[in-house]
Order: C-alpha cells, then sequence, then structure tokens
C-alpha cells in the first residue's frame, strides 16, 4: 500500500462515479424480489452471497487494474486494503479493520455506514435477514481469484439495530499459486 | 453533496441481476426470468420517478411524462438524453437511444463462420445473434421506463428492440 494515508480517495476520484441513488435502489429491488420469489430467509442470503461472488471474481480484475497497489506482504496487509482501498474505490466508503485472531488469520471488517443501506428499513417479517450479504461473496470471490481461500459473514448490522456492520473475515486456505504456463513457453 | 458509488457497481449488478435470473434461476423459463427482471426494474423507475419530480408540478399530458422521460429522467440514469422520439399519435411512442449507455460495452464470443456462407449473411446471424442476446439487458430498463411512467399516472406496456449495437428502440404503448 502507498504511504499515504488515504489511498483509496485517490483510486475513487479516478474512477467512472454515478450517483448512489439508481445502484442503491435497484439493490433493495433486487434484494425485495429475492424474498419474494424465496420466502426463506436464509435462501435470499445465501443467494446475495452467491451473487456477490459472481460479481467479485470478475471485480477483482478491475480492482488489480486500477487500485495501484503493490502485492500485499500478508493477510493483515490485504485485509487493510479491502477496507482502506477496496470498499472506498467501489462504494465511496471506508472501513476498519478490528479484532484480529493470534494468528492473524481471522479479523472483523468494520462499517459504519454503506450505500446499500440508504433509504432502507427492514420489517419485522425480515429477520434474519443479512440486508448487505452480497458484500460477503464480493469479498470471498474476489480474494479466491487471488489465492485466498475465506469465509465471510455478517455478525453485526445496523439494520438490525447494532452499532456498526461488522463483517467477519476468516482464511482458510492460502492456495499456492500456480502459473499455467512455463517461464520458457 | 450527493452520494456516490463507481459506475463499475452498477454494471456489475446489472450483469449480475441477469445473470441471476435468465441463467441460474429459470434457465428453461426465458419469459419468466424477463418478467422478474422486469418487475425489479419497474420498482426502482417508480421510486426514481418519485424522487425527480418532487419539485415539479404534474404533467399535463402523456405527451409531456414521456417528453420527460427522454430528457431529464434519461440524463440523470445514463447521462445522455434519447436521440429521437416518434410517435403514431395513437398512443404508442417509440423512444430511440442511439448510443444505450448498458450496451456499449456489450460484446459477443467471436461468430463461428461457417466458409460456404456470404459475408453478409454471416452478419446478418450474427447480429441477429446479438440482438437476441442484448435483450435480455433490456428487460430492466423497460421495467424502469414503465416504473416512471405508471408513477406519472400514464398506465402503458414497454418493449424494446435492438437494430445495431449499442442502438435500440423503447416502443411505449399506453393503455386505455
Amino acid at each position: 500500500m502507498p504511504p499515504n494515508s488515504r489511498p483509496g480517495d485517490a483510486v475513487f476520484a479516478s474512477v467512472d462515479r454515478v450517483n448512489a441513488e439508481l445502484f442503491t435502489l435497484t439493490y433493495g429491488a433486487i434484494v425485495r424480489q429475492l424474498l419474494t420469489d424465496f420466502e426463506e430467509v436464509d435462501e435470499v442470503n445465501k443467494q446475495l452471497d452467491t451473487m456477490g461472488y459472481n460479481i467479485g471474481i470478475r471485480l477483482i480484475d478491475d480492482f488489480l487494474a486500477k487500485a495501484n497497489i503493490t502485492r500485499c506482504s500478508d493477510f493483515r496487509e490485504t485485509a487493510e486494503t479491502i477496507v482502506k482501498v477496496g470498499f472506498k474505490m467501489f462504494l465511496g466508503v471506508t472501513g476498519t479493520v478490528a479484532n484480529w485472531n493470534t494468528d492473524n488469520t481471522e479479523c472483523s471488517l468494520i462499517l459504519d455506514d454503506n450505500p446499500l443501506v440508504d433509504f432502507v428499513e427492514l420489517p419485522e417479517t425480515c429477520q434474519g435477514l443479512y440486508y448487505c450479504n452480497i458484500l460477503c461473496g464480493v469479498i470471498r470471490g474476489a480474494l479466491e481469484m487471488v489465492s485466498m481461500r475465506t469465509e465471510v459473514k455478517f455478525v453485526k448490522d445496523v439494520l438490525r439495530g447494532d452499532d456498526v456492520f461488522e463483517i467477519r473475515l476468516k482464511l482458510l486456505e492460502q492456495v499456492p499459486e500456480e502459473y499455467p504456463y512455463k517461464d520458457d513457453e | 453533496m450527493a452520494r456516490e458509488v463507481a459506475e463499475s457497481c452498477i454494471d456489475s449488478i446489472n450483469l449480475e441481476l441477469v445473470h441471476t435470473y435468465a441463467t441460474r434461476l429459470h434457465p428453461t423459463k426465458p419469459e419468466l426470468a424477463a418478467r422478474r427482471i422486469e418487475a425489479i426494474g419497474f420498482q426502482v423507475g417508480l421510486q426514481l420517478a418519485e424522487r425527480y419530480t418532487k419539485e415539479r408540478p404534474r404533467f399535463g399530458d402523456h405527451l409531456e411524462a414521456i417528453k420527460f422521460i427522454c430528457k431529464d429522467f434519461w440524463a440523470e440514469v445514463f447521462k445522455k438524453q434519447i436521440d429521437n422520439l416518434k410517435t403514431n399519435h395513437r398512443g404508442v411512442f417509440v423512444l430511440q437511444d442511439n448510443r444505450f449507455r448498458w450496451l456499449t460495452r456489450f460484446s459477443l464470443d467471436a461468430p463461428t463462420s461457417g466458409n460456404g456462407t456470404s459475408s453478409s449473411e454471416a452478419n446478418q446471424a450474427n447480429s441477429a445473434r446479438a440482438s437476441q442476446a442484448a435483450g435480455q439487458y433490456l428487460y430492466f430498463p423497460c421495467g424502469l421506463i414503465r416504473g416512471a411512467l405508471t408513477n406519472f399516472g400514464v398506465p402503458c406496456a414497454v418493449s424494446a428492440e435492438v437494430s445495431a449495437l449499442p442502438a435500440c428502440s423503447f416502443i411505449v404503448r399506453i393503455k386505455g
């Protein structure tokens, strides 16, 4: 990561941006439709996670191409890069990393707010829904493309009355990189 | 200042929306997938129209509402206006966008050109294939337009046609 303390700001300023309203309302309408289609809230959480995964595996290319970052030396740096550069570049918000376990394989990504939840209030019937669950899938998909198998899930959600959004990120396995071609081919 | 997100967020969510409904959830029922995607667009159109018109008086007639879609609404959502508006004066309006933003980055796998076919035939086949594939990405904007017009008290049906990418037309048929 560059020495600059707000590395995501320059990146966000450089990408094409749009008013968040269309994005926020589109995401809300998708969640609403999924709730109608599936009834089971757990299944909706799963669908959102899958959608996120499919987005993440493509979005990582965009991120690596534009984010102007160097290779992360360890998982701690990876987590910092996600909240400081990744969230900023796409969603325009930054978060913090907290609650590391002792062997540095598990941490929490904390967001005070994010554009997905603007204008959103969950009705009583949506208990158990992790409204922003798509974000977990995006992170999981993106990390998988850079050789990290992870488990990503929400543990705190402002829409459920918590003070922040907290995403628990757990590194399961660092897959050794295998190059498809030999150097001399 | 209004909150902003990267435009790639919009592109990603639209792409994945179509993929989810058309490929993953309803692979054998294209009409059902189309209805679901259109319904999501409709919901968004309703809400956007509400927000965009908070400060202005009601529209005097259908044409005025349609013109608002072509100019203000399109500019807000797609950063340009509709290029051409035609009507038969009997409730059918054709809104043509010569460079529809969500189709500008649309591409297909290279066509498999058989040796026996002339290039114009191959071109025709290819453009038909492209139109069909691009069509999936137009259910959502069709819903957007229908949702916005419904909010303005103009009940209608909206369909889309792709002529030559990235141009497309939206056909609004006013009901009743």
